[in-house]
């Protein structure tokens, strides 16, 4: 089955990366910097996504998740830390007893490129290692040739080997290059039973942008008033500073509002960010900036 | 193909719940809510450094000169209700000072430097308002209720941006019209609105001084300040004195400039209303005339246009610069199929708008220019109520002083409501439906207006068919409220004559030997 990808609604793209301009001319000042940062610190999915990662690189990941910063800066821990199938036990075993979720990439990640068996195989070795939360990964080469039906089915077939354990589905909008494909492919990520619909893998550039994001959340706006259901969003990939973080808090706040700042409908995947509004935050603080050496790496 | 994959087949028409979903909403609670979880901080512009001063004189022959009345009005800040400063109350026998002076500018220096020349001033001009650009955009924020976040993105980028354009015709007017000799007129008398101080004077001076003419320019009573400050930097760019002059004042002001038998050419921007009675005083007269007057646009949505970008068009369309805007699109025609969700998007969309203090850079819609205008924005409300239309208003604080109105939409609204026929000038929108892009033609047409008018669709085809059939002279496809000195502005029919901006601009200053 093909289609063209208009049927499901149209972007503008002009308009649209002007639009996504506008929440970057926002000046977030005083207490509602410190709120937005904080706010923005509880979303983080702490991500680690290399061949060369190990148990002790995990560890690291998750102690850090759970003790960001000293006490006095009010941080409390990042809502996950995203990790490959076969580190899932590692970080679940670092992670008990804190409210850190485990996210596991599945699904061949990050390229898609494999049978639809050697995904679900894949996506059953993170679920039986405990994941809380499966990122998979669309199959862009079948999206790209309009087979729609085949990107919606393998959705679904994970989705049902997941169960109630929440699933997001990567767009990895750098490969869909059009923003009408970004809005086909969130309806057919949504429709097919997705819990989240997240940018990128992190490994195709570009990762998240402002555009891409506003395009993603315009259709969950759009699925929440067909279905009833609030769709979770999170751009991952190239956002590294507090300032950018703030760029999305903001848009978020003014497109989809309340219900969606918060970590169970919103995240930001990242590594380096952490620190970023760590440093941001102490400044508030303290009142002055600090060296990066006083934070720990993740 | 398993049975899922059947539910795709429609597109989003047929968005239904997977089944396998726990917590859907109900239809009755699907709502957004906003601002309650995360609100901003105040972003005030700090201007402590800024000065607006106490008393404004009139600029006449290179100087600053006493009114012959000896009498200064009141300028307030409409977001305060403060009295910022005293603006000279020029009379008919300082617009004949004015007059002379223009007129000998224009025979001694102005009228025989060559162009190239003409282009330097115009060029220090520009880099000189650039310079100050930070500065002048709080002073028009403070002075009309605008806000900073359009003052400096918007109204200052665009003033340099005319001086520079014009700049560069200076010594290119042979070059615009082959085979002909432009000439400049003489003297223009230039009347300018409120709604965008210093932009409007920057689009009457700016061609004007590039043609070879000289001025005498008349800001509105209630923002003047700006317009002072413009002179003293064309003090400061050396400008010859008489060039231009600057002659504040009421309508009594504006009429001695229309009536002032000197002037070779009178250039207005206001409501018809005055522009009717400018071109009834100049009949007869040599005078040439431009009029850029009221409007009632038209902004036509397609069901097949990107609806969340056309949101985006509708708000620029209507709530950009308080809707004091002649162009504002502020009828808006909806296809029958897509009313809904518009209205819906429309509504969240409004409970985003930040209203309240024009110098808070987060501020979305600032304050209403003057009580006078508050008061027809009002009564025009109060008449689409009472004729039956329902209002829709975000809930938003406003502040306690100063002239504020809450962003407003307009539904149930019928070709024959004042709402949809008259200009309100104001955050204030009416929407109504078609259901053939033939209709919304003939309707968006029916109106003695013609100033500007938006197509929103994805179809190329249709915007063409639409465009060329628009009886407008601005059509906006897929964007609106976008201006370039480049680009001819001006009306169709009631909307008035003569284009400002582009090639067609020069025209209105030079005569073609």
């Amino acid at each position: 089955m093909t289609r063209q990808s208009s049927s499901f609604g149209r972007v503008d793209q002009i308009m649209v990366e002007e639009r996504a301009a506008t929440f970057t001319k926002r000046s977030i000042k005083a207490e509602s910097k410190m709120e937005g940062l904080r706010l923005a610190f509880s979303m983080l999915d702490l991500t680690t996504l290399e061949g060369r990662d190990t148990p002790g690189k995990v560890m690291t990941l998750c102690h850090k998740a759970m003790h960001p910063a000293p006490e006095r800066y009010g941080v409390g821990p990042v809502a996950a830390v995203c990790v490959y199938p076969n580190l899932v036990p590692a970080a679940k075993a670092f992670l008990r007893g804190s409210s850190v979720k485990v996210a596991a990439v599945a699904t061949y990640f990050p390229s898609g490129q494999s049978s639809l068996k050697t995904k679900l195989e894949d996506t059953r070795v993170a679920l039986k290692a405990g994941a809380d939360e499966i990122d998979m990964v669309i199959d862009r080469a079948a999206f790209l040739r309009g087979e729609y039906a085949k990107v919606h089915d393998e959705i679904a077939a994970v989705k049902q080997l997941c169960g109630d354990v929440h699933l997001k589905v990567i767009l990895e909008t750098g490969e869909l290059v059009t923003y009408d494909n970004v809005r086909a492919a969130s309806m057919i990520a949504m429709q097919a039973g997705g819990d989240f619909i997240k940018t990128s893998t992190g490994k195709v550039s570009p990762a998240a942008t402002l555009p891409v994001t506003l395009v993603m959340l315009d259709a969950i706006r759009e699925f929440f008033f067909a279905t009833g259901i609030r769709i979770g969003m999170k751009p991952a990939g190239g956002i590294r500073t507090a300032k950018q973080a703030l760029h999305y808090m903001v848009m978020v706040n003014e497109t989809l509002g309340d219900d969606w700042l918060t970590p169970d409908m919103f995240r930001l995947g990242a590594s380096t960010l952490a620190n970023d509004i760590l440093l941001q935050i102490a400044k508030g603080v303290d009142g002055r900036y600090q060296s990066g050496d006083y934070f720990s790496l993740p | 193909m398993s049975k899922k994959s059947k539910k795709l087949t429609t597109g989003v028409a047929a968005l239904v719940a997977p089944a396998s979903h726990a917590a859907i909403v109900p239809v009755r609670d699907r709502h957004l809510r906003f601002n309650e979880r995360w609100n901003y901080s105040p972003a005030p512009e700090v201007h402590t450094d800024i000065k607006i001063r106490p008393r404004y004189d009139l600029f006449i022959g290179g100087k600053f000169v006493k009114p012959s009345s000896g009498k200064y009005f009141p300028s307030i800040n409409p977001a305060t209700e403060k009295q910022h400063a005293e603006i000279a109350q020029g009379t008919a026998a300082d617009v004949d000072k004015a007059v002379k002076a223009a007129r000998r500018a224009y025979e001694k220096t102005w009228g025989k430097m060559p162009g190239r020349e003409r282009g330097k001033y115009l060029f220090r001009i520009a880099r000189l308002l650039q310079e100050k650009m930070r500065d002048l955009a709080v002073i028009e924020s403070l002075d009309g209720g605008k806000t900073i976040r359009e003052s400096r993105n918007i109204d200052l980028p665009l003033v340099a941006a005319h001086f520079f354009y014009h700049a560069g015709w200076a010594d290119k007017l042979d070059y615009a019209f082959p085979g002909r000799k432009p000439q400049p007129l003489g003297v223009a008398g230039q009347i300018i609105p409120w709604n965008f101080p210093l932009l409007m004077a920057a689009w009457k001076l700016a061609p004007a001084l590039a043609c070879g003419n000289t001025c005498v320019l008349k800001p509105a009573e209630t923002t003047s300040v700006t317009a002072m400050h413009l002179a003293e930097i064309l003090a400061e760019a050396d400008l010859p004195e008489g060039v231009v002059n600057i002659v504040t004042g009421f309508g009594d002001t504006g009429a001695a400039i229309v009536n002032h038998p000197d002037i070779d050419k009178l250039a207005f921007t206001g409501s018809t209303e005055v522009g009717k009675i400018i071109a009834k005083s100049v009949a007869g007269t040599r005078k040439k005339l431009t009029l850029e007057l009221g409007g009632k646009a038209a902004n036509i949505i397609c069901e097949d246009a990107p609806i969340d970008q056309a949101i985006e068009g509708i708000i620029q369309g209507i709530y950009f610069n308080q809707g004091h805007v002649c162009c504002a699109g502020s009828r808006l025609f909806v296809q029958e199929s897509i009313v809904e969700p518009v209205i819906r998007r429309l509504r969240n969309r409004l409970s985003t708008l930040r209203v309240g203090d024009p110098l808070d850079k987060n501020t979305d819609i600032g304050a209403i220019n003057s009580r006078e205008q508050l008061g027809k924005i009002r009564e025009m409300v109060e008449s689409g109520k009472k004729e039956g239309a329902e209002l829709f208003q975000p809930q938003c604080k406003l502040p306690s002083k100063g002239f504020f109105f809450a962003p407003s939409f307009f539904t149930g609204v019928t070709d024959s409501h004042r709402i949809a026929q008259e200009e309100i000038f104001g955050p204030v929108l009416s929407v109504m439906t078609f259901r053939t892009p033939e209709e919304a033609l003939e309707r968006a047409n029916n109106t003695p207006y013609g100033l500007s008018a938006g197509v929103w669709t994805d179809k190329g085809s249709k915007v063409f068919k639409l465009a060329t059939k628009l009886r407008a002279g601005v059509i906006w496809a897929e964007t609106y409220n976008k201006f370039d000195p480049a680009s001819p502005f001006g009306g169709y029919k009631e909307s008035g004559f003569g284009r400002e901006g582009g090639k067609q601009g020069l025209l209105s200053y030079l005569k073609l030997g």
